[in-house]
């Protein structure tokens, strides 16, 4: 077998392929995650082989409405973000941070688990996606923490994508659709026509080529990478939506005053659903439990979410007691003072926020409504 | 290994910065009906070294974690917490005893920049509990007194009974600081200003281009009486404030201190009066 540097890349693999592929990552020892069908919808979960990739679902979209369908076809990734994000996994909905025991002198704090740090092989990142992870590592990944521990082992193969959803705004981001740049091992882009069902393999990192140069694949001739290229090329001119995102940090900026936020707050149930759904979103609270005989405590990491009223809880009452203003927190945080926190957007348009919200409320349109009541604000 | 970006490292230890060190209760200070000082010495590995302004998470066993400013640092080991019982946690700490356990993560966020005073007139305007992360400011500038023209403090509480570190001022006095104390409503034991503490800034700026200003208490005073310091003539840039929001990690990680554009455990809790303006005018931010 050639060696991987040997190998001229892009190759080309088969459906068949892919199957050695995810075989090679089981072999390397990784915990594979990838998208297969749930509950009615696409979640990601622990797959035991390729066979459970959603082939043949594709998914319809829409504010406030997300339905699997049938495709025409077998496609393993003919589907737009569903209701979870990778976040789930690095970044856990629960976790213990330390547990502790009552000692005769107070207490004592029990051993760091010392287990191995899964290392998991994310297997179908579309091009958003891999951007939200990047923008989580940036807040997430201090040194030592559990999250840079899962991080540092993680194995991506990203998929590029050739078929954006009703909701997707990811190419006005520069988020998508195609991987390029964006830092994972293997990129697949998906290809269906009368030859079959193959993929074209770019290589993103060492290891992604070791990987690769465990799986039977073939050189793809040159008009067939011109043709996997041009699809994921002309997949931003068929997003679902489109956001005007010149200098939305200024936006933002200027509009805590605008009429908008109330028109909104009118709409929205403060759920916090497009939180949970959203892959950047990281908040969390800590929870401090006992035992029944108060010998043992622990502290518990879970999500939480700006919309809860108890999220700016201080002594006498909460800061963002109004919808408006919860509101007002997240879009302007997502958009503009991400930018001062953490040095980017904190969106990249999967639009999963407006799929997921029960009140069907489209970011892209609380932000063309903004830009409008800026522009009028000016003019006047 | 994936490719990664310059923050992704592969973990240094196990006890990272959500574990809390030991500490004991060395000693226990009632300041108020509801306010107590606790002395707090490490039971084995210390906190770092705290900076004025700076602030730990302390955790009562079983009942939770809170954040609460320094208001001392003694013989390099020795933390002095000052906590207003208010709910579970507080109150849990308020009533530890001496040889009670306390668990401390830290030291947390910005400082006062102490040195911004250097040469010049230092004012410090404390209201309530405020004064306990502004105490370390005292102490510094106390301990190498020559360094600065003036240094005036001015303390207001609601009343005489809600003074806290009472004894103290005193000394402070002796040691060449200019102490001026008003009480929102006084008693029959009272002989001294009653007013905001607001409405003592004016008498005791006397050079504002020469004048580093350092602002704590409730966020409605700072607001008033840092307005009064621009007023006066000093500029926003040296006047500091010391600012308050939930907190839960203390390590720029849960998004809960969230200020607008500023994370206030990890770019606050001290920040320049010209970077909070635009911020505490905006209600519900």
């Amino acid at each position: 077998m050639d060696t991987a540097a040997a190998i001229p890349v892009p190759r080309l693999i088969d459906a068949e392929g892919l199957g050695d592929l995810f075989q090679a990552l089981v072999t390397g020892g990784y915990q594979v995650i990838g998208p297969t069908v749930q509950d009615s919808a696409i979640v990601l979960s622990e797959l035991s082989s390729a066979a459970e990739l959603p082939f043949g679902w594709g998914v319809r979209l829409q504010p406030g409405g997300y339905q699997l369908r049938h495709r025409d076809d077998a496609a393993a990734f003919g589907h737009a973000a569903g209701p979870q994000s990778w976040k789930r996994f690095l970044h856990p909905p629960r976790e213990r941070l330390w547990s502790a025991r009552r000692t005769a002198d107070g207490f004592d704090l029990d051993e760091a688990d010392d287990d191995e740090p899964p290392r998991y092989a994310f297997l179908g990142v579309r091009p958003c996606d891999l951007r939200a992870i990047a923008i989580q590592d940036r807040v997430l990944a201090q040194p030592g923490s559990r999250y840079a521990a899962r991080r540092a082992r993680l194995f991506i193969v990203a998929v590029n994508c050739t078929e954006p959803g009703q909701t997707c705004f990811c190419a006005s981001l520069g988020a998508g659709p195609g991987a390029d740049g964006g830092a994972c091992d293997l990129v697949l882009t998906e290809l269906l026509d009368e030859h079959g069902h193959r993929f074209l393999v770019d290589v993103g990192s060492q290891q992604g080529a070791g990987l690769l140069g465990q799986v039977r694949s073939e050189r793809a001739d040159d008009a067939l990478v011109r043709r996997a290229r041009s699809a994921v090329r002309t997949a931003a001119d068929r997003m679902g939506r489109q956001l005007e995102a010149g200098d939305l940090r200024g936006l933002m900026a200027d509009s805590y005053q605008a009429a908008r936020w109330d028109d909104v707050a009118a709409r929205c149930l403060t759920c916090g659903n497009c939180t949970m759904a959203c892959p950047t979103c990281f908040c969390t609270t800590v929870e401090d439990t006992t035992d029944l005989t108060g010998e043992h405590a622990e502290r518990w990491e879970r999500w939480d979410s700006c919309f809860d009223l108890d999220f700016s809880y201080l002594h006498g009452g909460s800061i963002r007691s109004s919808a408006k203003s919860r509101y007002r927190q997240w879009l302007t945080h997502k958009l503009g003072s991400w930018h001062d926190q953490f040095g980017s957007s904190g969106c990249v348009g999967c639009g999963r926020c407006i799929a997921w919200c029960p009140a069907g409320i489209d970011l892209t349109e609380e932000v063309r409504a903004l830009r409008a009541e800026r522009d009028l604000r000016e003019e006047q | 290994m994936t490719v990664t970006g310059e923050h992704v490292t592969a973990p240094a230890s196990a006890l990272g910065p959500m574990q809390p060190s030991r500490y004991v209760v060395a000693a226990r200070q009632a300041e108020t009906h509801d306010t107590v000082t606790l002395m707090l010495r490490p039971v084995g590995d210390p906190i770092e070294p705290p900076r004025p302004g700076q602030f730990t998470m302390l955790y009562a066993y079983g009942v939770g974690e809170i954040p609460v400013s320094i208001s001392g640092f003694h013989r390099g080991q020795v933390l002095v917490q000052t906590i207003r019982a208010v709910g579970a946690v507080t109150r849990a700490l308020c009533a530890a005893a001496p040889g009670a356990m306390i668990g401390v993560r830290g030291p947390f966020g910005t400082d006062w920049q102490v040195h911004r005073a250097d040469g010049r007139d230092m004012l410090v305007v404390a209201g309530g509990i405020g004064l306990a992360p502004l105490r370390p400011v005292l102490l510094a500038a106390l301990a190498e007194r020559a360094r600065y023209d003036r240094v005036v403090l001015l303390v207001g509480a609601r009343s005489p009974g809600d003074l806290v570190f009472a004894r103290e001022l005193q000394t402070w006095r002796r040691r060449g600081a200019d102490v001026r104390v008003t009480v929102d409503h006084g008693n029959a034991d009272w002989h001294g200003q009653v007013g905001l503490v607001t409405r003592l800034i004016e008498g005791a700026v006397e050079d504002p281009a020469w004048t580093a200003a350092f602002v704590c208490g409730p966020e409605i005073m700072m607001r008033f009486s840092a307005e009064a310091l621009v007023n006066c003539g000093i500029a926003a840039e040296n006047i500091r404030v010391s600012l308050e929001r939930n907190m839960r990690c203390g390590a720029a990680l849960c998004g809960h201190c969230q200020l607008g554009p500023l994370l206030l455990c990890r770019d606050g809790p001290v920040v320049s009066y010209a970077e909070a303006a635009p911020l505490v005018a905006e209600k519900e931010l």
